[in-house]
């Protein structure tokens, strides 16, 4: 790490994280004093970020060779007003917490007090949606049943393709104009509306060419001024490429990555889309770049790594968008998913790793740090030096790269009905998201919560703990004769909640479609240009809206438990067990004991277990698959809970698999915490059995001890595990390299280990800024040893 | 005699009759003389196991499973399995605590199994053992201790083309011994003390059946790695290291390799877990950097050595 890479990452690991008041101000601004109230409303909105982008202030750091801000300075977080207003009591939340805070200056307050909330209350999009959904919505939010992801935030969770890598903002502009000239005017019904995207989209082009033109100038001025002749040549440089990129396509190393980073603000400016935004298979868009220059000996493989890993602070810089309330709950970290994936294959199908990928492993093992997130997709075409390098970067202990399988990626994508070669352009964001790269808008609706409906379950649809009916009545427990009568119950329960949440969601799409469109992230996503059609409004070439699942495994031992010791053994009656759930298994030990050891356990290659995760996924995926939204995309499943899994515990009884109350439920695929037994070969055969093809994601975690890793041979093993897992299909898995007693240590003497960084649940975190009732899941988590 | 050892069974003609009349599931056999009581069902290609460990990576190349057989006629004051030994299915008490509650209840160890049993539970891994070039390990106790059920553990793992490793002190008959190397890929062949007095007043039994055999192995052309335990003043002592180099370097074929078990002292709560009397004491526990010279030393004679197995 050269120094000025040491600098610059200090300076982004101790910037302090704060709101910034600027964006919303300029919008506030915008709105009240500069919109044209007969523009259309993307033109409305593509003038508002032009508002944004021209008045917001430049920042350039010190020693940075990539510029370019969202806030006036790192981790200074904009709010997006116009999708959730925060209120001062949010604001002193937000401030005052005591983890994932942003502090908030009495200037900051009074903007928000004076200027911010008196304009936008009542009119925030999460003003119009809470007051849009039903009573039954409510209620079975309220319960905790699921989460709702646009209630904050915009829909995104969408990647770059191959078209930003190789064209500038003024050869997108000259793609609208085509658009726009061809419009049928005559005889499309949509055309008008079109018309209206496609001006909005040329705004925003422009904008976004004025606002690297405003760095330039910055940039210049300084120039001026800087004493130190390396630097002022670096300056001049740096504004050299701002005049040139984004408007033109980029033609240096230095220039694409730049590039990128001007695309990366324009849209996580625009809106707060989940998952920031991401630039995809960023080994394959460098690599030519990288070539080119290295044969011209313009630049060494040093300047290269230097360039990146300035890029990597970038990402650093920031933080997710600041979230309140459930949302804080369900994805409670900093971190804001910008998941950078490397390998695969490339579009004819052959191995894709080329001298890139290696590079920008040496920069994630050099940088560590939270933001970006990294991957490897793993396809069988994938040489072992691959995998294994990855492996190596897992043992030093901070969860990344996690690994994902392209082969299983492809046949998904493929299932989604797309083309081979687009399949092969995908690839993985968020968490463990399935996506074709560039070209699809595949948006994630929120958490499900599969336990807390079979506790609905065995209360004849009454939630116990806010007293109300919200479910069906599927039946009094002592009704129930049969598992299966149970097993329909749930069923019946579970299609009634997705009815309810799908229903909710399709409203919430409609809001975002009439209020928000996204004219800048259209121009970035195909095929909106072509279409005329903006992101939102179903403008990508593929639209799939997923749902996602928390609590397979203890779904899975639930069922397992009731099936064998009410229905098989007929040792305690299904209205005694429920009464045993509700006292928390008071003065019953013996059924305790029964739950915790004498039943069959998810995670262990046991059949008799592995059939209720089977019954389970089938039940969730027909429930959800298939049902449509407003902007034409499909509704899928996927199955990953973030933090979410600890929410969804929190509001729960004790759960037949013998979890106490309010205890966090398993997370991902991976089985309930310290039931597996066996080894991790079994829990991956078990987890196999999930047919992960039918889904857009499925996470597994898994814990080693770090003295597992030991040397080169162990290394291999661990990569024959991986691999073995993705012949069975699996889709992801990813390592924790740590010890229970070293995370023990941690939670006792937290200044000790305040660079220690865990794995959460597709992504990685500081083991500090987690609360303690995920450290303590996570601590709970088997942990494999070397036998 | 060295086939009543390995063959205990040929001394109990009587069951044979078992077998005519079919009685082996009968369920309890009454023996008295035997320090390791063979059960009956031996003979209708019945073993009796204590463990089928799976993921286990130190017993061999790549990914395996572990079968460790019950009965071995060693008696080494160090055993980790100290519930090996004896090759009597028998119970311990286990424990655990729930609440203010403790839950007794009597874990069996030991379960007499098919080879079809054995065979459909290695089945399970054979993903992992493909992948990873790895294959199943027959552990102990001492697996040539049940040779006839081991041999058909072994023609079942050619039929599966499963890598078959045998891990054993090699003490048994060479007559036993060379029908089961047909069928194995690689032998784990432990190699104690030296000193034959000194083998004898730690393991019970005398090394000379054990080194003969090893020559024997590595003349037919078998792969043999040999494992040392390391055991602070027993094994590992300046004298039985270098002797033990000596004997290496000196014999005609070669090993393919060296592995140093380093002892770790947690076995002691085993030996008071099954009532047994750990004689031990309180020795320290080997590091691997402990190891790191006498590795040099077996690596400077030409041996490839390995930390661990």
């Amino acid at each position: 790490m050269t120094p000025r890479i040491q600098q610059l990452r200090e300076q982004s690991l101790n910037a302090v994280y704060r709101i910034s008041a600027e964006r919303g101000l300029l919008m506030t601004e915008f709105y009240k004093n500069h919109v044209d109230p007969d523009d259309s409303i993307p033109v409305q909105r593509a003038k508002s970020f032009e508002y944004i982008l021209s008045n917001k202030s430049i920042c350039i750091n010190e020693l940075e060779l990539i510029v370019g801000e969202r806030g006036p300075a790192p981790k200074a977080t904009p709010t997006y007003p116009e999708i959730t207003v925060h209120s001062l009591h949010d604001l002193e939340i937000l401030h005052s917490r005591e983890k994932v805070w942003f502090r908030v200056d009495d200037q900051t307050r009074s903007s928000f007090e004076k200027t911010i909330i008196p304009f936008w209350n009542g009119r925030s999009n999460r003003d119009r949606m809470m007051e849009a959904m039903t009573s039954e919505w409510h209620d079975a939010y309220n319960a905790g049943i699921f989460t709702e992801f646009m209630e904050q935030r915009a829909p995104g969770h969408t990647v770059a393709g191959y078209k930003i890598y190789r064209k500038g903002m003024l050869d997108i502009i000259q793609d609208v104009e085509e658009s726009m000239n061809s419009l049928d005017l005559i005889n499309d019904p949509l055309a008008h509306d079109k018309k209206e995207e496609l001006k909005g989209m040329k705004i925003v082009a422009n904008a976004m060419i004025f606002f690297a033109n405003r760095h330039a100038d910055k940039l210049e001025k300084l120039a001026k001024t800087e004493t130190n002749i390396e630097r002022k040549a670096e300056l001049t440089e740096i504004a050299r490429i701002c005049r040139r990129v984004p408007a033109y396509a980029p033609a240096t190393f230095h220039e694409v990555l730049q590039h990128y980073w001007f695309v990366h603000l324009g849209v996580v400016t625009e809106l707060n889309p989940w998952d920031s935004f991401n630039p995809g298979r960023l080994d394959q868009h460098l690599n030519s770049y990288y070539l080119k220059e290295i044969a011209q000996g313009t630049l060494t493989k040093e300047q290269a790594v230097e360039l990146l890993e300035s890029f990597w602070v970038k990402f650093n810089n920031h933080p997710s968008p600041p979230k309140i309330g459930i949302t804080a709950l369900e994805s409670s970290t900093y971190t804001d998913f910008c998941l950078i994936n490397l390998g695969g294959v490339k579009p004819d199908g052959t191995d894709a790793v080329n001298e890139m990928t290696y590079i920008l492993l040496d920069v994630i093992e050099e940088m560590r740090l939270l933001q970006p997130s990294s991957m490897v997709q793993l396809s069988k075409l994938n040489p072992d030096s691959f995998i294994d390098r990855a492996v190596k970067i897992t043992k030093t202990g901070f969860g990344q790269p996690s690994i994902f399988n392209t082969d299983a990626i492809i046949q998904e994508l493929l299932n989604q009905g797309k083309n081979i070669v687009d399949a092969r352009n995908g690839g993985c964001s968020g968490c463990v998201e399935t996506g074709a790269f560039g070209i699809e808008s595949y948006i994630l609706c929120g958490y499900f919560n599969l336990p807390k409906i079979l506790e609905l379950t065995l209360h004849n649809g009454f939630d116990p703990r806010t007293h109300k009916q919200i479910g069906l009545k599927t039946g009094e427990v002592s009704e129930f004769k049969s598992y299966h009568n149970l097993l329909a119950a749930f069923k019946a329960q579970v299609e009634h909640f997705v009815r309810i949440k799908i229903t909710g969601s399709n409203v919430i799409e409609n809001i975002f479609m009439e209020h928000m469109p996204t004219p800048f992230l259209s121009l970035i996503i195909d095929d909106c240009v072509a279409r005329g059609m903006d992101y939102i409004q179903g403008g990508s070439r593929y639209n799939t809206n997923y749902i996602q699942g928390v609590g397979v495994g203890t779904m899975t031992d639930a069922l397992t438990a009731l099936k064998k010791h009410v229905f098989e053994d007929k040792s305690i009656s299904l209205p005694a067990f429920v009464a045993a759930l509700e006292s928390n298994f008071e003065n019953n030990d013996e059924l305790l004991y029964k739950l915790l050891y004498k039943t069959p356990k998810y995670g262990n290659d046991d059949e008799v277990a592995d059939e209720q995760l089977v019954d389970v996924f089938n039940i969730y995926y027909d429930a959800v698959k298939g049902h449509k939204s407003p902007r034409g995309a499909e509704y899928r499943i996927n199955l990953l809970p973030t933090t979410c899994h600890v929410y969804f515990g929190s509001v729960m009884h004790a759960s037949a698999d013998g979890r106490k109350a309010g205890l966090p439920v398993s997370e991902g695929i991976s089985p309930v915490q310290g039931s597996d037994r066996n080894g991790p070969t079994s829990v991956l055969k078990s987890a196999a059995k999930i047919d992960h093809l039918h889904t857009g994601g499925t996470l597994l975690n898994q814990k080693f001890s770090p003295n597992f890793f030991e040397d080169d041979t162990a290394i291999r093993k661990v990569s024959g595990l991986v691999r073995s897992y993705f012949r069975m299909n699996g889709h992801h898995i990813q390592f924790n390299v740590v010890n229970a007693s070293t995370l023990r240590d941690a939670q006792k003497h937290p200044e000790k280990y305040r660079n220690l960084i865990v794995r959460v649940a597709g992504y990685s975190d500081y083991f500090n800024d987690l609360g303690l009732d995920l450290q303590n899941e996570i601590i709970e988590r088997t942990e494999h040893d070397s036998f | 005699m060295l086939d009543d050892l390995a063959h205990p069974i040929l001394l109990l003609g009587t069951f044979t009759t078992c077998k005519k009349t079919g009685l082996q599931k009968q369920p309890s056999f009454k023996f008295t003389n035997f320090t390791s009581i063979i059960p009956p069902f031996f003979i209708f290609k019945m073993g009796i196991i204590f463990d089928i460990k799976r993921f286990a990576v130190h017993d061999g190349p790549g990914i395996r499973t572990t079968v460790f057989m019950k009965g071995c006629p060693l008696s080494c004051q160090w055993c980790h399995n100290p519930e090996s030994i004896s090759a009597a299915i028998c119970t311990v008490p286990k424990t655990v605590r729930i609440g203010n509650k403790t839950f007794t209840e009597n874990e069996i160890v030991g379960r007499e199994m098919t080879v079809e049993e054995v065979m459909k539970e290695l089945c399970r891994e054979k993903i992992f053992m493909e992948e990873t070039g790895g294959g199943v390990t027959f552990s102990g106790g001492e697996p040539l201790q049940q040779a006839d059920f081991l041999q058909e553990m072994l023609n079942a793992c050619k039929a599966e083309r499963m890598h078959a490793t045998v891990d054993t002190s090699g003490f048994s008959s060479w007559k036993t011994l060379e029908k089961i190397a047909e069928n194995t890929d690689l032998f784990l062949y432990d190699l104690k003390l030296i000193d034959d007095a000194l083998h004898k007043t730690y393991t019970g039994v005398s090394n000379k059946l054990m080194l003969e055999n090893l020559e024997k192995l590595l003349e037919k052309g078998k792969k043999v790695r040999i494992r040392i335990p390391a055991i602070p003043g027993i094994t590992f002592t300046e004298v039985n290291i270098q002797q033990t180099l000596n004997y290496l370097s000196k014999l005609k074929f070669k090993v393919e390799g060296v592995d140093l078990l380093p002892y770790h002292n947690t076995a002691s709560h085993k030996y008071e877990r099954f009532g047994l009397e750990y004689k031990l004491g309180e020795l320290k526990t080997i590091k691997k950097t402990d190891l790191a010279e006498t590795k040099q030393r077996f690596e400077k004679a030409g041996f490839e050595v390995k930390i661990g197995g």
